[in-house]
């Protein structure tokens, strides 16, 4: 059914559809809204058979998750920037315990500084724990994602991380399809547990394992992330089968055939940029762009496939990996081994800083040109930055930096482009 | 019926448990029924002597006749959990799960919920775990699963230090007492006195149903407080005393002995509370001086010598004194 | 719910694709806050701020000279002020007719909500006045996304603050309109 509704709304509705029956939550922004809409659906009755636990902490929240999915029912929670951080434990032994949990990722920055607004270092920062990582382009695709992700947690039995931007697509309205309780149903099956906690065939879960097998229990978890390399196309094209339209897969390309220049990027910025490319296209660029949605397992074959007769590939990331330049950039890389094309890499919209179709032209027009240095951070403030190198090699008390920065740009604390 | 009605009482002596039997078999304790589960099983890997491998089989086997056998545990980090599944084996013979180190109440909360989810109200949860998972990392997820009065029983295994890393000091390691993070040496040796955490106590401030201490002294008192947690829902708090030989210095033979001296001197009290009340207390049948219980630990040797520390035993003193009036434990 | 998100139901309302979403400056009481809405017979595809209004509207008038309200706004771009002023009265007569050809108009939004919901919440009022000077929706739509989203009793009232505004707002322009010729 067709609603006009907020980002993390649809994903409610979404999780309810998928007969959840534990579902964890510790408030962070921006991912609130969705488990408070989950939070009325079960006080209400209007969800059913389901028990919602409010915890102290996000670590307790996966932790609950981790009783409960072992205890064998189909569990959830959700969690955004320092509350996956301070969960990281938990996010690994979730992993090593081959429990199918899905969460909610509302990307945001983690700090310090502190910052409520989008950006992918979170969800990043927990990429080689072995969870599935999946990112939603629109709201429509947040929605769909998780359907997917719990029939693909099941599968394997592996959780499952769907992340979505914090605020352009948890708190923005937008048109989506909610499918109904049926087709839900004949998608996604009741879940039947690999292991499972019964006092009628007692198992004993999370034993320690030494060096004379620890080596081939990772390996199996390796293995089991290349599988879902062929099942999340699977999923995604049985979906596409029953639901009438295409969501998730491993990536996306667009207009990117017969491109010299391919842009790739994660999540929401693509519809951007996808924008700036047919603005260009109709200009005579020859210009494409590829949206990754599995990020873990991460895509070599299909990056490759795409990207190979491409003169230069731009790789737009959300993400810093702090003193070497890009995270994703690594990964398209090593999907190029032995391709000899140029690469580039743009930090932009750390923080929330709003990635504008002006910038994006700008930068694409510099891509074709090959006058982009290596990594690029996108509109970075120029000024900001000689300012305070020049106080803190004058000085050696100079304070927060901050601080700083933010009375340097007066007291509105973000600009918009 | 609480532990406080029972009929018969038995005063352990030595090291010697008075047999079972004298007693009509529906009076023997859980351990001499021959349908004990024997959850915890032999062939673990713990010491000679281990308080905690002791408690954990009367604690676990009681909670299991209590329950009709639907009961799952999961286990923190620590030496039980190490020493009772040492890959590829298990010594348990119940459903069990061990996560991390500071989540056990927090996992059983989520055990918990799912056996709601299912419909299978029969089913009980017992968290398990050292002090060190219980009064430091773990605290915060205990005290979450106290306020929410989730239907879980947890029972903290006190050996008064981080035993599996190598003796560590924890926020349950009693003044004075030496560990690798407490050396004896210094102005000040050993734990410092005024600081400790009492998570009994704690407990009873989150009013939750049930509190109790317990010690591998008196293993039916144990076994019965146990029994008893299983008949009440909601959030249970068992604190039971547990003797390492190898932390505390004492010989393996004499685990029960010490932790009878623990109980006896008034350092370790043993009592029961309802939502935040103190509603029973096991008196003191003879009351030693701290220092028999002191001196036979090599962890407290520092305080004995040529010069005994005279000073800081009588501070010791001093607080089995406020034990023992605060829960009238000579009364 | 804000304004952008009750027009983008409207929209949606009329079969088109709206996106509604909030700004991403500071958000605290007593900053100035900036919600968007972007209406479109296609899937809106861009995720960028507004950086271009077709149309603008200012829910709290003490904004007018703090912040650069009209950066953006292209020649003939609608704006709707919520005072109980005139645009004489407030000296923006000259300004709109300047230059850019603003098609401006005042509503005393907060005064309708005073009357009609006992609240000085004027999103109802503003749209129903949004509906009228600009035709993108209909007040009907507006009337209905109201109606889905607020409880009965204050749906009603809303209901009642926005038709009155789309009234007046649309007599306003006949008035403009009127003068311009």
């Amino acid at each position: 059914m067709l609603k006009q509704t907020e980002g993390s709304r649809a994903v409610a509705e979404a999780i309810a559809l998928c007969r959840p029956q534990v579902i964890c939550a510790y408030p962070i922004t921006p991912q609130t809204h969705i488990v408070e809409g989950l939070g009325e659906m079960v006080k209400s009755g209007e969800l059913g058979g389901c028990e919602f636990i409010n915890v102290e902490s996000e670590f307790a929240a996966l932790s609950v998750a981790i009783g409960a999915s072992a205890a064998g029912v189909r569990t959830y929670t959700a969690t955004s920037s320092q509350g996956l951080l301070f969960m990281a434990e938990a996010v690994y032994n979730a992993a090593g315990l081959g429990l199918p949990i899905v969460m909610t990722i509302g990307n945001r920055a983690i700090g310090a500084p502190i910052n409520i607004w989008n950006d992918h270092s979170d969800s990043m920062s927990m990429r080689d724990a072995g969870w599935i990582q999946l990112y939603a382009e629109t709201n429509q695709e947040a929605l769909d994602l998780h359907i997917q992700a719990f029939r693909l947690a099941e599968e394997l039995s592996c959780p499952v991380m769907v992340c979505m931007d914090g605020f352009i697509l948890t708190h923005a309205y937008d048109r989506v399809d909610v499918p109904d309780q049926q087709e839900v149903d004949a998608y996604l099956p009741r879940y039947e547990p690999r292991q499972i906690l019964d006092p009628a065939d007692p198992v004993s879960i999370g034993a320690m394992v030494g060096p004379e097998a620890f080596m081939e229990v990772r390996y199996l978890s390796h293995h089991k992330q290349l599988r879902a390399l062929t099942l999340i196309p699977q999923l995604a094209a049985e979906f596409e089968k029953r639901f009438g339209r295409s969501s998730g897969g491993l990536i996306r390309t667009y207009r990117s055939d017969d491109a010299e220049t391919i842009v790739v990027a994660l999540g929401s910025v693509n519809g951007t940029i996808q924008e700036v490319v047919d603005e260009m296209r109709s200009d005579g660029a020859r210009i494409g762009s590829v949206s990754i949605c599995s990020f873990r397992p991460f895509p070599l074959a299909p990056l490759r496939e795409a990207l190979k007769n491409a003169k230069r590939v731009v790789v737009l990331e959300k993400c810093l990996a702090v003193g070497l330049g890009g995270i994703v950039s690594d990964g398209v890389r090593k999907s190029l081994s032995g391709i000899v094309l140029n690469g580039y890499t743009v930090i932009a919209g750390l923080g929330g800083r709003a990635i504008t179709r002006g910038s994006l032209r700008r930068l694409f027009e510099d891509a074709q040109r090959d006058e982009l240095e290596q990594v690029t951070f996108l509109d970075l403030n120029a000024d900001v930055v000689s300012a305070q190198l020049e106080r803190e090699s004058n000085a050696r008390r100079t304070g927060p930096t901050a601080e700083a920065i933010l009375r340097r740009l007066g007291t509105v604390a973000s600009s918009i482009g | 019926m609480g532990p406080q009605d029972q009929q018969i009482k038995f005063y352990q002596t030595g090291t010697f448990t008075v047999g079972n039997r004298l007693l009509a078999e529906n009076q023997r304790s859980v351990q001499a029924d021959m349908h004990r589960t024997n959850s915890l099983n032999s062939g673990h890997r713990a010491c000679q002597g281990c308080g905690e491998a002791l408690g954990a089989r009367y604690a676990i086997d009681a909670a299991m006749m209590a329950t009709a056998n639907q009961l799952i545990a999961v286990n923190a980090t620590g030496c039980l959990e190490v020493f009772s599944t040492p890959y590829p084996e298990t010594s348990w013979q119940i459903p069990w799960i061990h996560s991390l180190f500071g989540n056990a109440a927090a996992v059983a909360s989520g055990v918990a919920a799912a056996q709601r989810a299912l419909g299978r109200s029969q089913v009980r949860v017992i968290a398990q775990g050292g002090d060190g998972g219980t009064t430091d990392i773990g605290f915060g997820c205990l005290s979450g699963m106290f306020e929410r009065n989730d239907d879980v029983l947890y029972i903290c295994y006190d050996n008064e230090a981080y035993m599996n890393t190598g003796v560590q000091r924890s926020s349950a390691t009693p003044p004075a007492a030496r560990t690798a993070t407490t050396p004896a040496v210094g102005p000040s040796p050993g734990n410092v006195f005024g600081t400790g955490k009492n998570v009994p106590r704690i407990a009873m401030a989150h009013r939750i149903p049930y509190v109790a201490t317990a010690s591998v002294s008196n293993l039916r008192d144990l076994e019965a407080k146990v029994t008893y947690a299983m008949t009440i829902e909601g959030a249970r708090y068992v604190h039971i005393l547990v003797p390492c030989p190898l932390g505390w210095g004492t010989a393996p033979e004499d685990t029960i002995k010490i932790a009878r001296l623990a109980v006896e001197s008034g350092l370790f009290p043993l009592f029961e509370a309802h939502h935040g009340r103190v509603t029973s207390r096991t008196p003191i049948r003879r009351q030693v001086p701290v220092a028999d219980y002191l001196k036979p630990q090599k962890r407290f040797a520092h305080l004995f010598g040529k010069t005994p520390d005279t000073e800081r035993i009588a501070r010791v003193q001093a607080m089995a004194e406020a034990n023992i009036a605060e829960y009238a434990l000579l009364d | 719910m804000s304004g952008a998100e009750i027009l983008s139901v409207a929209a949606f309302l009329e079969g088109r694709y709206a996106q509604a979403f909030p700004s991403f400056g500071s958000e605290r009481m007593g900053a100035p806050v900036m919600a968007f809405c972007r209406i479109d017979d296609k899937e809106i595809r861009l995720r960028e701020p507004v950086l271009a209004p077709d149309a603008l509207i200012i829910q709290d008038q003490t904004l007018l000279h703090q912040v650069d309200l009209f950066s953006g706004l292209p020649p003939r771009g609608f704006v709707l002020l919520n005072s109980v002023k005139s645009l004489d009265e407030l000296g923006l007569a000259g300004f709109a007719r300047g230059v850019q050809h603003y098609r401006m108009c005042t509503l005393p939004a907060t005064e309708l909500a005073l009357k009609y919901v006992g609240r000085a919440v004027p999103n109802a009022a503003l749209l129903g006045g949004f509906a009228a000077i600009t035709g993108v929706v209909k007040l009907a739509s507006v009337v209905a996304a109201i109606a889905e989203k607020f409880p009965a009793p204050i749906a009603e009232r809303n209901i009642a603050a926005a038709s009155e505004a789309f009234e007046l707002a649309r007599r306003s322009q006949e008035v403009t309109n009127a003068q311009a010729d």
